[in-house]
């Protein structure tokens, strides 16, 4: 099949014998492939493009320009924490001495990225209370895999075996009961009251001998604080079970509430959201994770230690922390992201640091009351916003049919990315917005307005947003088709 | 309001059951359960011959939103499976108690099975929601 | 204030819309208790000038040695396009592609790394990546027993000459999950797997075997006698591979007589720089009838309301957004970037290009290694030839040695004194195509220094 696209595929560039030959390096003299066993050769080349280095910027140029991003648009994406992505963070991970150093050279050439991952490691410590911090997991659900699996060694080594539940609120992020699929336990679900707290009384009947611990964000996936957290904390640390802090929502209590002091036990962070390393269109991300005293032994390897003598830094392995639940990476995390993210919080500071907790939760509570101002629903208008909270449009959906995927849509004609629709999924038709603390204050009128004129057209012309978007590359996109005709690769025409 | 057959019995999970000749039962899911999935992607079948355990989760139907489990609602033995839903999973939202049939069981221990639901009592279990 | 855009006007405006006093009583759903006094350990904020100087110095104390390591990651030339085109911001700071509407740039970029990634390792499915080769490994182990429903014991072979990185992620990533692992070995002077030392899994139920071509010593494994071995058991086949070595080697859906069934690996010697171990990006693809149990986002063609054909992430209900507790991995990211990275470095390399990458690695690693066994007592280990890398062993302890090498700015290769004993003093080196003549006789001149005047001492 031959796709007709506003750009065409990189395979349409491709024309026998053409390539992109000034990258491709010389050959030494005698270098004929002849060390390769018969039988161990490849007989038919790839199929990969053949393009010059033109075609090649140019289509991808063009790929990037049908993008929606944070350079060029407003994105309050609830739960992803999606705020400005410094320039500074990466010119410095890419400086030639970082980017080409091996991961597996010497700590002699490296004490100045291993200064950074030290320090980076106890500005981490001091921002969330936490006594220990390892780097390596690489996005928020391998940091959740190690906080979960730190959790089952500490009640193993105990020789505490039963402990196999791990508690999730009802509104949890799905990598939650993934996560504890993932370590072999199993999910049991508790209860939230309707003012978005847990039900404590439900958590005390479902706590038990059984509990490997408890995973919670706070601020809640619902935008608002948990508000008795220490007696959450006291019910399950009471039963004997831990508390894993999901650092999705950590950029509301910046600087302001640490996970360590609400007496959490282990903890990720997605350094991609607070910390401002950029998204990537999908990654890369990094889970680094923080524990409480009990959990110390365990950390995954490797983790950078600072001694006296020179060379002052070096890697803790297996060897030294023999109780660790191991190595989850290939090599040391990703790197290059954690030097951005020390970048980023070198630039912040103590004072900065504090003003982002500050600012992203005024930005969330200004948004959510001019929205309610211009006529719409909050889930929880009794409760302060965090640095997010939700709309529903159950109202407008009975009154006019229009639902949270409309306004999503529409929104991308008017120039702004959608929030995040359908999740919690407690909560009918919702959109869940969080702002940030980079965007100011006349983006977030504009994005007023425009949500402002989507509910006039709700009430005018619903059939402008049921048929959202209008301006964009493609308009909505046939998912049932894409499932049940499964084309995930290009095959030329009549191959 | 959804189709309702009275002549079936139901589960809470969803699953209805059909009473065929020779002790075999007819396993779906109901049309209040393909509505709400939406439309269906894909269907994974059990191999013909495995035994199940009650409640055991025997089969997955897929639509672009959501998977969900079907349950053994006796312990049986799989005797036949609508091979049709491999190509064409729309047939359960097409006609989810006729040709979008999931699979024919043959139950363990003899008589009827318990805990089954009535399509009235089914009838309130779908309005609740 | 770094990155705060808000005017003390602002401020008060919206404080007033808000109807509260201060920023503070924003806080005031928090137990006063809990409220951080002080965040000492954290240094004051650098503006962009002083934190760029910091890291500059920073940089300049790690310098840029002579790199004769490879290991799992591999010095490439990227060229200049690559990065300068994914750092647009379009990319750059773009969000996971699900509003399909918004993202078709990210979107069908990943389908043409899909078809790239197919096509290079002989498959018919690719997924957008994971996180790295050795989280891949891991995964796709747990995949296998999903997918091999014919073996009940969930117990997987793997070789003592696979990456031992990629074997200690593997069990800390199953640790809970009752998989069983049995160690192959490898053939002492030719550091390879035999088809004959498995005849001792002959009767047993296996699930899969993990086949490294090259194997972690740089080693061409049997790779056709293996896989039709494991077939012949009811195994499966996950091929572990370097995709630069594709383009000469058989790719794993020619192995033996059907082929392997997952094939994965690290994807960083496409266009990723080294950054000290990340991110880089793994790599996953396996047949169609698989494509269920794949970990990690799939995008495919599709068409919009008008007709028009588009792209959009599928298959989404086998995911944790979904799927929750029954997902087939908690992964949520690929590694998008990096991901992007090696489709531009494929699309400028392309089959030629790629050929040339790796016939030039192979001709400086056997440059290298016959000017280190030029040296008095410097041997190969391994009889059996080898891609770009190989496993050459000195009379004396290497670590003393490669900190020699280090003191002159040359990084000599990876001791495997703690990671394979049994081999003595032993040294992985790796020459790629960025090492030139000069580059390799100043290493082999520095070793021989070195190893005279530790015989000397």
């Amino acid at each position: 099949m031959s796709l007709a696209l506003r750009e065409k595929l990189i395979f349409d560039y491709s024309r026998p014998g053409r390539g992109a030959r000034g990258q491709w390096p010389p050959v030494p003299a005698g270098a004929a492939p002849e060390g390769i066993p018969a039988g161990l050769e490849r007989r038919t080349r790839p199929q990969l493009p053949e393009v010059s280095e033109l075609d090649t910027v140019r289509h991808y140029t063009r790929l990037s320009q049908l993008n929606f991003s944070i350079d060029t648009h407003f994105y309050p994406l609830g739960s992803c924490t999606m705020k400005y992505n410094p320039r500074a963070c990466n010119a410095a991970a890419l400086l030639p001495e970082f980017a080409g150093r091996h991961p597996l050279a010497p700590v002699t050439h490296g004490q100045g990225f291993l200064a950074c991952m030290y320090e980076l490691q106890e500005m981490l410590k001091a921002v969330t209370g936490m006594r220990g911090v390892a780097l390596s997991p690489l996005a928020g659900a391998h940091g959740e895999f190690a906080g979960v699996a730190m959790i089952r060694a500490y009640h193993r080594a105990r020789g505490d075996l039963a402990r196999d539940e791990i508690i999730v609120p009802q509104a949890a992020h799905g990598t939650n009961p993934a996560t504890a699929t993932m370590c072999g336990c199993v999910a049991r679900e508790v209860a939230v009251g309707a003012d978005g707290d847990v039900d404590l009384e439900a958590l005390r009947a479902v706590v038990g001998a059984k509990t490997a611990g408890i995973m919670l964000t706070n601020p809640s996936t619902l935008g608002v604080f948990e508000r008795r957290i220490e007696e959450v904390a006291r019910i399950v640390h009471q039963a004997g079970g831990l508390l894993y802090y999901d650092g999705a929502n950590l950029n509301a209590i910046l600087g302001k509430v640490r996970p360590g002091d609400m007496g959490f036990d282990a903890i990720h962070m997605n350094l991609h959201k607070t910390f401002a390393t950029p998204h990537g269109g999908g990654g890369p991300g990094a889970g680094a994770v923080g524990v409480s005293a009990r959990l110390l032994p365990f950390l995954p390897v490797p983790i950078v230690e600072r001694g006296a003598e020179q060379p002052l830094y070096r890697w803790l392995g297996e060897r030294e922390l023999p109780q660790s639940i191991g190595r989850l990476t290939g090599f040391g995390g990703n790197a290059g992201v954690l030097l951005r993210a020390y970048v980023y919080m070198r630039m912040l500071g103590r004072e900065g640091m504090r003003r982002v907790g500050e600012y992203a939760t005024l930005n969330a509570n200004y948004l959510s009351a001019r929205l309610q101002q211009v006529g719409f629903e909050a889930a929880y208008p009794q409760r302060r916003a965090s640095h997010e909270f939700i709309l529903t449009l159950k109202r407008a959906e009975q009154d006019y049919g229009v639902t949270a995927m409309d306004v999503a849509k529409r929104l991308l004609d008017l120039g702004f990315h959608a929030p995040t629709t359908y999740f919690p999924l407690l909560i009918s038709e919702c959109l869940l917005i969080e702002p940030t603390e980079t965007e100011s204050k006349q983006t977030l009128d504009a994005f007023v307005a425009a949500m402002a004129q989507i509910l006039r057209e709700a009430q005018e012309d619903p059939e402008q947003l049921h048929g959202a978007p209008h301006r964009l590359p493609v308009r909505r996109l046939d998912d049932v088709r894409a499932a049940r005709e499964l084309n995930l690769i290009y095959q030329e025409a009549g191959g | 309001m959804s189709n309702i057959p009275a002549d079936l019995k139901y589960t809470r999970s969803h699953e209805w059951l059909k009473a065929l000749p020779e002790g075999i039962v007819e396993i779906g899911i109901s049309d209040h359960a393909q509505e709400s999935l939406g439309d269906l992607v894909f269907v994974e079948l059990p191999e013909v011959g495995r035994s199940l355990a009650a409640g055991e989760a025997c089969a997955v139907v897929e639509s672009v939103k959501a998977a969900s489990d079907i349950y053994a609602p006796v312990a049986a033995t799989v005797v036949a499976i609508n091979a049709q839903l491999a190509e064409a999973p729309e047939l359960i939202n097409q006609d989810p108690y006729g040709r979008g049939w999931i699979m024919r069981l043959k139950p363990t221990a003899q008589g009827a099975p318990s805990g089954l639901l009535s399509a009235h009592d089914y009838q309130a279990l779908a309005a609740a929601g | 204030m770094p990155f705060i855009p808000h005017t003390e006007d602002d401020e008060r405006e919206m404080l007033a819309v808000i109807g509260a006093p201060s920023i503070e009583a924003l806080f005031d759903e928090i137990p006063a208790n809990l409220r951080v006094q002080s965040l000492e350990g954290l240094p004051s904020g650098l503006s962009e000038l002083e934190v760029m100087q910091l890291m500059a110095a920073r940089a300049r104390a790690d310098g840029r040695p002579l790199c004769f390591i490879g290991a799992g990651a591999y010095e490439h030339h990227i060229p200049a396009a690559v990065w300068s085109t994914i750092t647009r911001g379009e990319f750059y700071s773009a969000y996971t592609p699900y509003q399909a509407e918004a993202s078709q740039g990210t979107l069908q970029s990943i389908y043409e790394y899909q078809s790239m990634m197919a096509r290079l390792t002989g498959m018919q499915v690719s997924n957008a990546s994971l996180y790295d080769g050795a989280t891949a490994v891991a995964e796709a182990c747990l995949m296998a027993v999903r997918a091999n429903r014919r073996s009940q014991a969930a117990r997987i072979l793997l070789p003592r000459s696979l990456h031992p990185h990629y074997r200690a992620v593997t069990l800390a990533m199953t640790l809970n999950q009752d998989l069983t692992f049995d160690t192959l070995p490898y053939v002492r002077d030719a550091g390879h797997m035999s088809v004959d030392s498995l005849a001792v899994h002959d009767g047993q139920d296996i699930t899969a075997l993990v086949i490294q071509q090259p194997n972690f010593f740089g080693v061409f494994e049997e790779v056709d006698a293996l896989t039709d071995w494991a077939h012949a058991r009811g195994a499966l086949v996950i091929a572990v591979v370097n995709p630069i070595s594709l383009a000469l080697l058989k790719p794993p859906g020619e192995w033996g007589a059907k082929g392997a069934d997952i094939v994965v690996g690290e994807g960083q010697p496409l266009g990723c720089p080294l950054s000290s171990g990340g991110p880089y990006f793994g790599f996953m693809t396996t047949r169609m009838q698989h494509v269920r149990q794949m970990p990690g986002r799939i995008v495919g063609a599709t068409v919009d309301a008008d007709g028009r054909p588009g792209f959009s992430l599928t298959l989404q209900a086998r995911e944790q957004h979904i799927r929750r507790a029954k997902a087939t991995s908690n992964i949520c990211t690929n590694q998008g970037l990096l991901m992007m990275a090696g489709t531009l470095y494929l699309a400028l390399m392309g089959a030629e290009g790629l050929e040339r990458v790796a016939a030039a690695s192979m001709a400086r690693t056997a440059e290298l290694v016959a000017a280190l066994t030029a040296i008095p007592h410097v041997r190969r280990a391994f009889a059996r030839p080898g891609f770009h890398e190989a496993v050459v062993t000195l009379e004396r302890p290497v670590a003393p040695v490669l900190a020699a090498l280090a003191q002159r700015g040359i990084q000599g290769g990876l001791d495997l004194a703690d990671y394979y004993p049994e081999l003595g003093a032993a040294l992985l080196v790796c020459a790629t195509e960025t090492k030139t003549s000069a580059d390799i006789d100043a290493y082999a001149s520095a070793l021989s220094e070195a190893l005279r005047s530790a015989r000397a001492a």
